[in-house]
């Protein structure tokens, strides 16, 4: 069985259909804190600088989900989801001007994944 | 005593060139209130056109306000603050409507802040000056402060009219244009400072522009024609900026959070008196500001001999806080800034729950009545865990307390160090010898030692680590905003000799 980090909910992938229509290709960049923070971001790809330190969690029906590696050490024993909500955040996130904003629902790994994915 | 929602026009435009202006493309957004997720008015919408013609007016403007003396711009500065002054309680009330902090807090807090830090720049300029050295019997090297030309500043939600005055006042006093961007949760008190001051300054050098983040915030942030960015926000945006700022070889400053701990020592309860009780206070300042704030003390951290004792009195004061209508002076913790903010937050408590830390108060929303029933409120809530634990490392920013126990010195340093952030922290401690050695050795940029979340124009803020860096408040602050003109001047009638 393959054992995945991150998952996307139907409603969040409307909206990535929608973003991906007026942007093209689409990375999803978790961000830490402050005010906007501690959700995930979406961009362009190609917007971002990415490197070695950031850490490729999978890909959410196409789209790239990263960490940024320092973040990563405190998160990898849970599982993320990706979900819409109604909102707005003031970052660069493309979906903010829909008046939606992506979010995260955690819950810890199981033995069995924990034991698989962070071996 | 109660107020009620103020009172708004339908819509606003943005502030460029002296003038209001509507958006180019003629977009606006609903800005609402999540006190009761009422309408507050439609504010611009705006896009890269908008920007182009702030950064135009700017530029147009730098040359001419570069060259105002300082005693002409510190007289400007002294007159907003007085018009925020004389219009405290109008300003108060739209914060409250906008960010849903109590009114109480605007009141008290936020308004006066912004007061004195205009105040505190104007006076500033007026009394700093540059500096000449004498290198030999007839080379005198002489360094004038020179403005920057043109800033652009983005600006976050939690604190509206007290961020731009953060951020306005330094850049002006150096002499600067400025294009600031507010937030687009909290557009109203910056529409209405424009509003008030419209006059005050010569057209082009305030410029305000309503948005949102890919839309505005990114024109703005990448545009060729500012010379520098200050952003305060959270860390991937923050990466962005410099990533845009470095195409134009820009500088920035950067305010980006954190994960402050704010650590109790045994002897903060060797006596019970009025000492006591400011640490059992300070303790709950996590929940001031609905914990919105990027220096809230969410990590408490208290040694093992007191836990039982201290903890019980402070789940005892947070039982007590009011959390009501926003509006009323009694209301004590308000609303969550917006919806997301407000899902986020139960989030982080259900996964601190499954991580399986217990929940010594709150840990619910909360659910008001009447209208207010459609207002974001959490109940100020404490989790007891471990520092290994997501709510222990990640900025939640809402009322919601992680507390953990330490042992010795050592223990106390090394959980509170454990974390990718540096900007505030707190030591509380009757010790004169921990009073000193404590704070040097926690690496962050402001380090509270017997008090908590004061923010004095005189003292400089700013993080370690992935907090940023850069530093705000203080005169310190200007010369982030200029850059230096190193005339040397020989005053030697006889050649070199070279040539």
């Amino acid at each position: 069985m393959e054992y995945k980090r991150v998952a996307i909910t139907d409603k969040a992938i409307e909206v990535l259909n929608q973003l991906r229509e007026k942007h093209g290709e689409l990375i999803f960049h978790q961000s830490g804190g402050c005010c906007d923070g501690s959700a995930p971001m979406i961009f362009e790809e190609g917007d971002m600088y990415l490197d070695d330190s950031d850490i490729l969690l999978g890909q959410l029906d196409g789209v790239n989900y990263y960490m940024n590696q320092d973040q990563f050490e405190y998160w990898k024993h849970t599982h993320l989801t990706v979900d819409i909500t109604a909102g707005r955040g003031s970052s660069f996130s493309l979906e903010i001007p829909l008046g939606v904003r992506f979010i995260i629902h955690s819950r810890l790994l199981t033995d069995e994944e924990n034991a698989e994915l962070n071996k | 005593m109660g107020y009620s929602k103020p009172k708004f026009k339908d819509k606003y435009e943005n502030f460029i060139n002296g003038k209001f202006v509507a958006p180019v493309g003629g977009q606006y957004f609903d800005n609402t209130s999540p006190i009761d997720n009422s309408l507050i008015a439609k504010y611009a919408r705006s896009q890269k056109e908008d920007v182009d013609n702030a950064v135009a007016a700017a530029n147009a403007a730098k040359d001419a306000w570069g060259n105002t003396s300082a005693a002409e711009r510190a007289g400007m500065l002294n007159k907003v603050a007085d018009i925020i002054e004389a219009n405290l309680e109008e300003f108060a009330l739209v914060e409250t409507c906008d960010n849903g902090k109590p009114i109480r807090e605007t009141l008290n807090a936020d308004i006066p802040l912004s007061v004195d830090h205009w105040r505190y720049f104007a006076a500033v300029i007026r009394a700093e000056e540059g500096s000449a050295t004498e290198l030999d019997a007839n080379t005198l090297s002489m360094n004038i402060k020179e403005p920057l030309g043109v800033v652009a500043q983005i600006i976050p939600w939690n604190f509206p009219l007290l961020m731009l005055s953060w951020k306005l006042p330094p850049a002006l006093a150096a002499g600067n244009c400025v294009i600031l961007k507010p937030a687009e949760q909290t557009p109203s008190t910056a529409t209405l400072l424009m509003e008030k001051i419209a006059d005050v300054f010569p057209p082009g050098v305030i410029n305000i522009i309503h948005g949102f983040g890919p839309e505005a915030g990114k024109p703005l942030a990448s545009h060729s024609g500012v010379s520098k960015v200050a952003f305060t926000g959270e860390t991937t945006t923050g990466q962005l900026i410099m990533q845009y700022a470095s195409k134009n070889l820009n500088p920035v400053t950067m305010e980006l959070g954190g994960k402050s701990p704010n650590i109790f020592f045994s002897s903060v309860m060797d006596e019970d008196d009025a000492f006591l009780d400011k640490a059992i206070e300070g303790a709950v300042l996590f929940a001031f500001n609905q914990g919105e704030v990027c220096t809230c003390p969410s990590r408490l951290l208290v040694q093992e001999d007191i836990y039982d004792a201290f903890m019980k009195r402070v789940v005892a004061r947070t039982n007590a806080i009011v959390q009501t209508n926003p509006y009323d002076s009694s209301c004590m913790v308000g609303a969550q800034a917006s919806n997301d903010q407000y899902e986020k937050i139960l989030s982080y408590i259900k996964i601190g729950k499954e991580e399986g830390a217990k929940v010594l108060t709150g840990g619910e929303a909360c659910k008001l009545d009447g209208e207010f029933a459609n207002g974001f409120y959490i109940q100020p809530t404490i989790l007891e865990g471990h520092n290994k634990m997501r709510i222990f490392q990640e900025e939640i920013f809402g009322p919601v307390l992680s507390v953990t126990k330490f042992k010795d010195e050592a223990e106390a340093l090394e959980i509170a160090n454990d974390t990718l952030y540096g900007l505030g922290a707190g030591v509380w401690t009757r010790d004169a010898h921990q009073l000193y050695q404590i704070p040097r050795a926690i690496k962050a940029g402001r380090v509270w030692v017997n008090c908590y979340h004061a923010y004095p124009a005189h003292a400089p803020f700013g993080g370690y680590k992935k907090s940023g860096f850069g530093r705000e408040n203080h005169l310190m602050m200007m010369n982030h905003y200029r850059q230096t003109k190193n005339m040397l001047i020989s005053y030697d009638k006889n050649k070199l000799g070279f040539f």
